[in-house]
């Protein structure tokens, strides 16, 4: 499909996210401006430091890292709806903070995290392990049966939190929200550059186990570790990005399908697109959140779940071409 | 076993379910308990019935076991209007503190929002099933969405007070409609008697029942709003419960094996109060409020859904 007018390339997109960036930096119940920065020892520089900069910088890491890992995902299973909202990653990473929140009653923020990981990890592998055994592949069937299988991880996360009485606690955290990044609590996104890094690393990789086991195989690929380093990296980044922000539907979706319009499938090529695509997006979204309702806040999984399900669903009405 | 003894079993186990719930460990508090007790049966068998009823006459109008107005998101419609009449009238205006008011105006708004919305969907007719329930689900995520978002926009004092009112749940039955749904439930009831042969008609396809001589557009049209209509009677008796519905209908076109709505229908009907009623007493009783109702309708409905889905691919593939 070609849109024409409309040209993906790399110096628009950046110029966007840098645009959207110093945006972001200067929107907020404290009026910072540029010139306040220049004296190191005030108030709104501090307040920068402090509040502002890590938001931006918590936008970006997982704007970048859902998309890379929706990205990843598509790229493995071979359909271009899956990814960690449609495949149940979200809801087991929720699981895991669930259970690691019932079985430890002070529950440190390492053992929190390995827990998610182990049920991201767990929850990814289960699903990519369903569709082995589905025969019949259609595009649209696959995510179907990771929603309702994400559905049921739910229903068993909610189960639990009621018995433990936490619903409240449990909705109140996952909820995606940039309003709480403050220095101190988003570090732990940047577990997601090394991530990155290896995913662009190993981009080719990803594309050629990506024609498929037996072509894979037969170009020299270990077909198995390729696959199984790519779930650790989506489970990686689902684990952090839920951990610190919250969840963020459809965000690894419908960027890297958006971008595979425009630039085709070639994972080396497309990565930085991608990357650059989400953070625009979710600063886009966030920024809307932020000025629709001041001085108060939309949180970013209401804003990008509205934007996010509507694009879906263009996606899929005039999606037959491409699906 | 002929169907006339399934259904005396059914209704055997549904008359025990209602007792069981109404007079186990009441300790004669007759003043209290009782007329609350009765009102909350009443209400679950009202929404039971709804669900059921509308989750047959939808699956036959779409051909297909596996769609349901609520996995179509029809009753994330439902909250999408009442916080919309809230948001655009205010806590105070008549559309909100007048439950009949509001009922009313909620239903309008539904329907003619059904009725647009289904048209496009199946105005193509062959988009393969999977398409239809990916964007029926996809679309009540996003309704689900657009409502929180409102919800956020709405001054948090006034959106308290109404919450608990707006959003039913099993343990906290809207009990200002019950009598208006009832009304409403009976006339469709009275209306949808009459078309019950004619539903079985249209099951056997489009080109067939217009040579019947069935007026398919028109009753599909027809059926469609009694569906909303009973989604929304059930929605703001107890709020949503996605895969009840489904789970009740395959049950009961497995249990009785036959395509006859008469019978589907009102079996369907008994079965889900069975279900509602026995399931929320287990709930109260046994498991002492631990967990609620609709956590475990959603698993097993969730459950039973994949398995739905695997035989249809198995056969399809």
């Amino acid at each position: 499909m070609n849109l024409p007018g409309i040209t993906m390339k790399k110096r628009y997109l950046l110029t966007a996210t840098v645009v959207l960036s110093i945006v972001s930096l200067f929107i907020g119940v404290v009026d910072i401006k540029p010139s306040d920065l220049l004296d190191f020892e005030s108030e709104e520089t501090r307040l920068f430091l402090i509040s502002r900069i890590p938001r931006l910088v918590a936008i970006l890491l997982a704007g970048a890292g859902m998309s890379i890992a929706g990205l990843i995902m598509q790229s493995l299973s071979r359909n271009k709806f899956v990814s960690p909202t449609t495949a149940g990653t979200l809801d087991a990473t929720k699981l895991g903070v669930l259970i690691s929140m019932m079985f430890f009653t002070n529950v440190t923020y390492f053992q929190k995290i390995s827990f998610a990981f182990l049920f991201a990890l767990a929850g990814t592998l289960l699903f990519m392990q369903i569709l082995n055994r589905i025969k019949f592949k259609d595009a649209i069937f696959i995510p179907l049966i990771g929603l309702m299988f994400g559905n049921i991880l739910s229903s068993i996360t909610t189960f639990f939190a009621y018995k433990a009485d936490i619903i409240q606690n449990i909705s109140a955290w996952l909820q995606g929200d940039f309003s709480l990044m403050m220095k101190g609590r988003y570090e732990l996104l940047y577990i997601s550059v090394p991530v990155l890094i290896l995913a662009y690393i190993y981009a080719n990789r990803f594309t050629v186990a990506g024609m498929g086991e037996d072509f894979a195989k037969n170009l020299g690929l270990s077909y198995k570790f390729i696959v199984n380093l790519g779930l650790v990296l989506v489970a990686l980044i689902s684990t952090t990005v839920v951990l610190t922000v919250g969840v963020i539907p459809f965000l690894g979706l419908i960027i890297p399908n958006i971008i595979s319009l425009f630039k085709g499938d070639n994972l080396a090529k497309t990565l930085p697109h991608t990357a650059l695509l989400g953070m625009s997006f979710l600063l886009f979204c966030d920024i809307i959140g932020r000025v629709l309702i001041f001085p108060y806040e939309i949180p970013i999984s209401m804003t990008v779940g509205v934007i996010g399900s509507a694009i879906f669903l263009i996606m899929l009405f005039r999606g037959k071409a491409y699906a | 076993m002929r169907n006339r003894t399934k259904m005396l079993i059914l209704l055997g186990l549904a008359v025990a379910s209602i007792l069981l719930y109404v007079f186990y460990g009441l300790n004669n508090n007759y003043h209290y308990a009782f007329p609350r007790r009765l009102i909350k049966v009443f209400a679950m068998s009202l929404t039971g019935i709804a669900i059921a009823y509308s989750t047959v006459v939808f699956q036959t109008i779409t051909h297909n076991r596996i769609l349901t107005p609520s996995v179509m998101g029809l009753d994330a419609l439902y909250m999408l209007v009442q916080t919309f009449i809230f948001y655009f009238f205010g806590s105070m205006s008549i559309f909100v503190i007048n439950a009949k008011y509001n009922f009313l105006l909620a239903v309008s708004a539904m329907v003619i929002f059904a009725l647009i919305f289904y048209r496009v969907l199946f105005k193509e007719g062959k988009r393969p099933i999977y398409f239809l329930l990916l964007v029926g689900m996809i679309v009540g995520t996003f309704l689900g969405s657009v409502t929180t978002f409102f919800q956020v926009l709405i001054d948090p004092n006034e959106f308290l007070s109404l919450q608990s009112k707006m959003f039913a749940s099993f343990n906290n039955v809207n009990s200002d409609l019950v009598w208006l749904a009832a009304v409403v439930i009976i006339s469709t009831f009275i209306y949808g008697w009459r078309h019950m042969n004619q539903l079985d008609v249209m099951s056997l396809g489009r080109d067939t029942a217009i040579n019947l001589g069935v007026p398919y557009d028109k009753l599909v049209q027809r059926m469609l709003i009694l569906s909303s209509v009973l989604i929304a009677v059930s929605t703001a008796l107890v709020g949503p419960i996605t895969f009840f519905g489904l789970i009740v209908a395959n049950l009961s076109y497995q249990y009785f094996k036959t395509y006859k709505h008469s019978v589907i229908i009102i079996g369907s009907c008994v079965m889900s109060i069975v279900a509602l009623i026995g399931g929320q007493w287990m709930v109260e009783r046994i498991f002492n409020f631990d967990t609620t109702l609709s956590v475990i309708i959603n698993f097993v409905g969730g459950v039973y859904f994949i398995y739905l889905l695997l035989k249809e691919s198995r056969s399809a593939g």
